[in-house]
């Protein structure tokens, strides 16, 4: 018995040494999941960048339901876990309950809205990518239709569509751009079968370049694009590489680096609002190995000068959610 | 709208309804027979996992569909031997269900294949792909006139519009879903079987006591179940899309279950409600927002009719849904 209590005891002193050592930062990713390969799987990919290079160690989630975002962010906080990086906007009500509450505890909310001094708010410039994609997307297609595929109804990702709406629109302005999201909940991002059912019908009304910012839906929209012989863009991360020689481009939204440059600086990091946009590197379309063939030279070019316009200040891409309205598209 | 849009529009209904009608035809042999089956969308989402997971990994779809199978009669037994053999009740074992298929699948697929819960892409041996009649334009005559399928179908006339695009073109497992329709109906009201699987879902122990086991017929009936949502998860993995995804299932079940009582738990109903439910769907996928006499339709509208009708139904304003009438209650001997 006395064996058994000075083992436990010594138990409960290797758990407590663990918990005061743990002042690693951690990760929540969003009801996505972590594997998305998209959103979600970007920061996946950032963090595992850190950990390559400094060893470091992170906590992690993976969200399941809208009621574990509260109880996962306290959690965290509790064990001392710093900074702590939420994923995605629906995180920015719940940091707002949580986050007064540990003051000493710096939070970053990646595509959120959250305004407190203890957190970093990052967000990106979706449109601005996403016009160049546009412009890719009008520069190959023959029959002058493209079409866009959102994933839940919100203002984020109608952003995207507004974006890429008028970036198609300045290489052909009779271009037509339809546009569809798959629904207004949370499972929209996860259902690839409506997914290409959407693709399908945009491609009967004469689409031939499809442009996904759907998370796992996206998948069925890329399978599906590629099934029936057009060509289709992806989101986030490069997704270039799940259908060689198919997919255009990939419209990247650098949420690594975000990612990455908060482990970083740890516990250091600085608070307030940072928004990476097309100058900052923050989005941009990807060109690799994988979709060099579909991209000519005159589609790199028109993406140059569209970006230095854009960077310039020469070119002033709408932003959807400035002002609830789009120029180039109505929903 | 013209004639091709309304073609396109009926062409992706039937993608849409086939796994709804499968489910909604498990659905119907199990509460034929007294049991209550909320656990369709958890053996679909199953067989959707195991359909896709063999497929990827031997290459052959026609095994795929095979393990698809017999993982949701798997799932079957254990609603079966729930419910039937130790009288749970069929609700709470059916929700069980739901759970473990949706944590199961994630978790098998996370130790094979290390893609974050979902299997690999399917290559084309991999898949049910399409079949294309006698006569019908297909992506042969589109590669061999090197011009897009559309505009070929476009081109064409009416009648070859109809048949290229509605009837041709969709993988087997449509056509099957379509024939399973007479023979549910066949099997349950002109064989011996669907005599007794009906009425030990009205009344049991009449059938008990003219001596046939009142538990073998509902394990058949659970059976039968099991294999019908074992085809809708696999014409989900590998037919509609290539690879499963978790939750992949995204309500279905629950939507061929409105179905199943919207037709008052009659085979060629069921095919009607189907349809009904997946043009809805089709509908709301094709188009944003409807106009219609000065006022917009938004999509949320088209989502939820499928359940606005049901509850109409259920609250009877179009005639009255009544259910087998010793449906979820466990059958009890002697007391």
């Amino acid at each position: 018995m006395t064996l058994m209590k000075s083992l436990m005891g010594a138990a409960a002193a290797v758990a407590l040494s663990a918990g005061a050592a743990l002042a690693d930062p951690a990760l929540i990713f969003d009801l996505g999941g972590k594997f998305d390969k998209s959103f979600n799987e970007a920061a996946y990919n950032g963090a595992q960048r850190w950990v390559e290079e400094t060893g470091g160690e992170y906590l992690e989630i993976e969200l399941k339901s809208d009621a574990q975002r509260e109880q996962a962010l306290r959690r965290f906080a509790e064990r001392g876990a710093n900074p702590i990086i939420t994923m995605g906007f629906a995180m920015t009500s719940t940091i707002e309950n949580v986050a007064p509450d540990y003051p000493d505890t710096k939070f970053v909310n990646i595509d959120g809205w959250a305004d407190l001094p203890n957190v970093q708010t990052i967000s990106f410039a979706e449109h601005e990518g996403s016009y160049l994609a546009g412009v890719m997307a009008a520069e190959a297609s023959k029959s002058g239709t493209v079409s866009f595929i959102g994933g839940m109804d919100i203002p984020l990702i109608r952003k995207f569509a507004c974006g890429y709406a008028q970036g198609v629109k300045s290489v052909n302005p009779d271009a037509t751009v339809v546009s569809n999201m798959t629904g207004t909940t949370p499972d929209a991002w996860n259902d690839p079968v409506k997914g290409s059912e959407l693709a399908k019908a945009q491609i009967s009304q004469g689409s031939d370049v499809v442009f996904a910012a759907a998370g796992g839906t996206g998948v069925g929209v890329l399978q599906t694009a590629a099934d029936e012989g057009v060509l289709s863009i992806g989101v986030d991360s490069n997704q270039n590489h799940l259908h060689p020689g198919k997919v255009l481009t990939s419209m990247m939204k650098r949420v690594d680096v975000a990612v990455y440059n908060a482990l970083k600086d740890g516990a250091d990091l600085e608070t307030g609002f940072q928004n990476l946009d097309l100058a900052a590197d923050g989005v941009g379309v990807a060109i690799d190995e994988h979709n060099e063939a579909l991209v000519t030279d005159e589609m790199k070019a028109s993406v140059e000068a569209a970006r230095a316009a854009i960077v310039a200040g020469d070119v002033v891409v709408h932003d959807y959610t400035s002002d609830d309205s789009c120029p180039a598209l109505s929903f | 709208m013209d004639f091709l849009t309304l073609i396109q529009v009926l062409d992706s209904t039937m993608r849409m309804a086939t796994p709804l009608l499968l489910a909604c035809l498990a659905g119907l042999f199990s509460e034929r027979a007294g049991i209550f089956d909320i656990g369709l969308e958890g053996k679909m989402l199953m067989a959707a996992f195991f359909s896709a997971a063999v497929a990827a990994a031997t290459g052959n779809v026609w095994l795929g569909l095979l393990s698809g199978v017999a993982s949701s009669l798997v799932l079957s037994g254990l609603h079966g031997l729930a419910s039937i053999t130790f009288r749970g009740n069929q609700l709470i074992s059916g929700v069980a269900l739901n759970f473990l298929a949706s944590g199961l699948t994630v978790l098998i697929a996370e130790s094979w294949f290390r893609q974050g819960g979902r299997t690999p892409s399917l290559l084309t041996d991999g898949r049910f792909n399409g079949i294309e009649l006698p006569f019908a334009i297909g992506p042969a005559d589109a590669a061999a006139a090197d011009r897009p399928l559309n505009e070929l179908i476009k081109e064409a006339g009416p009648i070859q519009q109809l048949y290229s695009e509605l009837i041709s073109g969709h993988s087997i497992l449509v056509y099957v879903a379509l024939l399973f329709v007479p023979l549910t109906w066949w099997v349950l009201f002109r064989t011996r079987f669907g005599l007794r699987l009906r009425a030990v879902g009205e009344n049991p122990a009449a059938v008990d006591t003219a001596g046939v086991s009142v538990q073998g017929l509902r394990f058949a009936a659970v059976g039968i179940c099991g294999l019908l949502c074992g085809i809708a998860g696999a014409y989900l993995a590998t037919g509609l899309q290539a690879g499963f995804v978790r939750e992949m299932t995204s309500g279905r079940g629950y939507i061929a279950l409105a179905a199943l009582i919207f037709a008052k738990w009659r085979p060629w109903h069921a095919l009607g409600a189907c349809l009904l439910f997946g043009l809805l769907q089709a509908i709301a996928l094709r188009f944003q927002s409807i106009q219609f006499g000065g006022f917009t339709i938004p999509v949320q509208v088209m989502d939820a009719l499928p359940y606005i009708l049901t509850v109409v139904i259920l609250a009877g304003f179009v005639g009255k849904a009544i259910p087998p009438r010793a449906g979820g209650q466990p059958y009890v001997k002697e007391r």
